[in-house]
């Protein structure tokens, strides 16, 4: 349970962590909270040459006003997004689920850009920022861009990142008015990773009708997931609990490679993603109500 | 790749070390094998048992996940730190008191993160201890008398027996 040898870099800003990650070449990785990559270096599954570290900059770390909702820097540890009033007050939705993320000593050092970069299919906040509509803004040897969050998950730990690129930022829409949001997941126990994970998004119209429905899964497919027929079969329903079997129903039909172990059959992956589905967007509409 | 030595500077629990590291020991290691402080016990080595759990910052951090290159310049506190002067802390004391421990092995990750609990809530409901406590593994006790340890303790510190002190006032 020791790492391998490897060169180490801690960069004191986001330009010069760039350019030591374009100088120490292929066998590079960047280091944020390092709650997974410190794991699996201790049992030898990943053998970087070279960490470069971005623990050292503060620059990184923040929660700020964004277009109604809100801009984080990558190195925001998952501890300081459950205390952010800002992100209680504009999107709540991102709080609830940071507090599923591991433990508490694992979120005073795990970051959202570690774990989104990583892209881990059974993690919270990739499935939340796919159900927001978030955008990514990368930073590389050639500049900035930007990326959607439903453009970035490729696979199992498969991103659109290119290689020498690092996550920077991650910006995230305002909800419309009259909008309600909930996480949910089941898992065996708490802190464990999730059997199954739903974030919801639920939109009213002045009349009470669905406005517009978002999901997003986590635990259930290669990939986060957003099932987006189970969405706009939603809009301009009543939110009732027709409403919610039918999305149950419709998510449940969408997801085609659940895993299967020892914790859960994919049968029982594909039941509980739809009872799971059916009280987070009743949980949110309720919310959504109460916004009105 | 040959080794190459980092110079870093650790406090911990209040002393200086000045040290040369090589980039890939973990903070769980250095302070075991190069500071002496064995009371940070190796469990897992992955994260997932809590057994190593120190305070950085302040804040309890997994030891086995942290390079000890990483807390260059960085307050670490351990188990060790928690006594003053011969005397045990108040939760090292409910623990023996509430027979909060077995075989011991798990104690010190479960004393730091109550301690990091205690200092921002000083009263926890037992839901609030059973929720800081879900990353700490302990194979003997069945958790119970821990957590009536770390209520008492908290009592304790809320209500320091003849003193007059106000709660919360002991800090590292």
């Amino acid at each position: 349970m020791k790492p391998p040898r490897f060169r180490y870099f801690p960069a004191r800003d986001i330009d010069e962590a760039v350019q030591l990650l374009a100088a120490q070449g292929e066998g590079a990785r960047v280091l944020a909270g390092g709650q997974s990559l410190m794991p699996l270096m201790n049992m030898r599954l990943a053998r970087p040459s070279a960490l470069i570290d971005l623990n050292e900059i503060g620059a990184l770390a923040y929660v700020r006003p964004w277009d109604g909702g809100l801009a984080l820097g990558a190195m925001t540890r998952d501890a300081d997004l459950e205390q952010a009033a800002l992100a209680a007050a504009r999107l709540p939705l991102l709080v609830e689920a940071a507090r599923h993320v591991g433990h508490p000593a694992i979120r005073n050092r795990s970051t959202i850009g570690g774990s989104i970069a990583h892209a881990d299919p059974a993690a919270e906040l990739p499935a939340v920022i796919l159900a927001l509509d978030a955008e990514l803004e990368a930073r590389g040897a050639s500049g900035s861009r930007v990326l959607a969050a439903r453009d970035f998950f490729q696979g199992p730990f498969q991103t659109g990142l290119e290689p020498g690129e690092i996550l920077t930022e991650v910006r995230i829409p305002g909800l419309p008015p009259r909008s309600g949001s909930a996480f949910l997941e089941f898992a065996r126990r708490e802190g464990d990773y999730a059997l199954v994970g739903v974030a919801a998004v639920v939109a009213l119209d002045e009349d009470g009708t669905i406005a517009s429905a978002r999901l997003g899964l986590c635990s259930v497919s290669q990939t986060p997931a957003r099932p987006i027929a189970a969405e706009s079969l939603l809009a301009g329903k009543r939110p009732d609990s027709d409403a919610w079997n039918a999305a149950a129903e419709a998510v449940m039909v969408s997801l085609h490679d659940l895993p299967s172990d020892i914790h859960g059959s994919a049968d029982y992956r594909r039941h509980l993603a739809g009872v799971m589905t059916r009280r987070a967007l009743a949980l949110a509409a309720g919310r959504a109500e109460r916004n009105s | 790749m040959e080794d190459e030595f980092i110079p870093v500077r650790i406090s911990v629990n209040g002393v200086t070390h000045r040290l040369f590291l090589e980039a890939r020991r973990s903070l769980l290691d250095v302070l075991r094998d190069d500071m002496g402080l064995t009371g940070t016990n190796a469990g897992c080595e992955h994260g997932s048992c809590g057994a190593c759990t120190v305070l950085l910052d302040g804040k309890s951090v997994r030891a086995c996940l942290l390079l000890a290159v990483q807390a260059n310049n960085h307050e670490v506190m351990t188990v060790e730190g928690l006594a003053r002067g011969g005397e045990m802390h108040p939760l090292q004391q409910a623990f023996w008191e509430k027979q909060g421990l077995q075989c011991g092995f798990c104690t010190p990750g479960f004393l730091m993160t109550a301690y990091e609990l205690l200092q921002h809530n000083p009263d926890p409901s037992e839901e609030d201890i059973r929720s800081a406590l879900s990353g700490n593994t302990c194979r003997c006790t069945g958790y119970q008398h821990i957590v009536e340890a770390i209520r008492s303790a908290a009592q304790a510190t809320r209500q320091p027996a003849g003193a007059t002190a106000p709660a919360g006032t002991r800090t590292q």
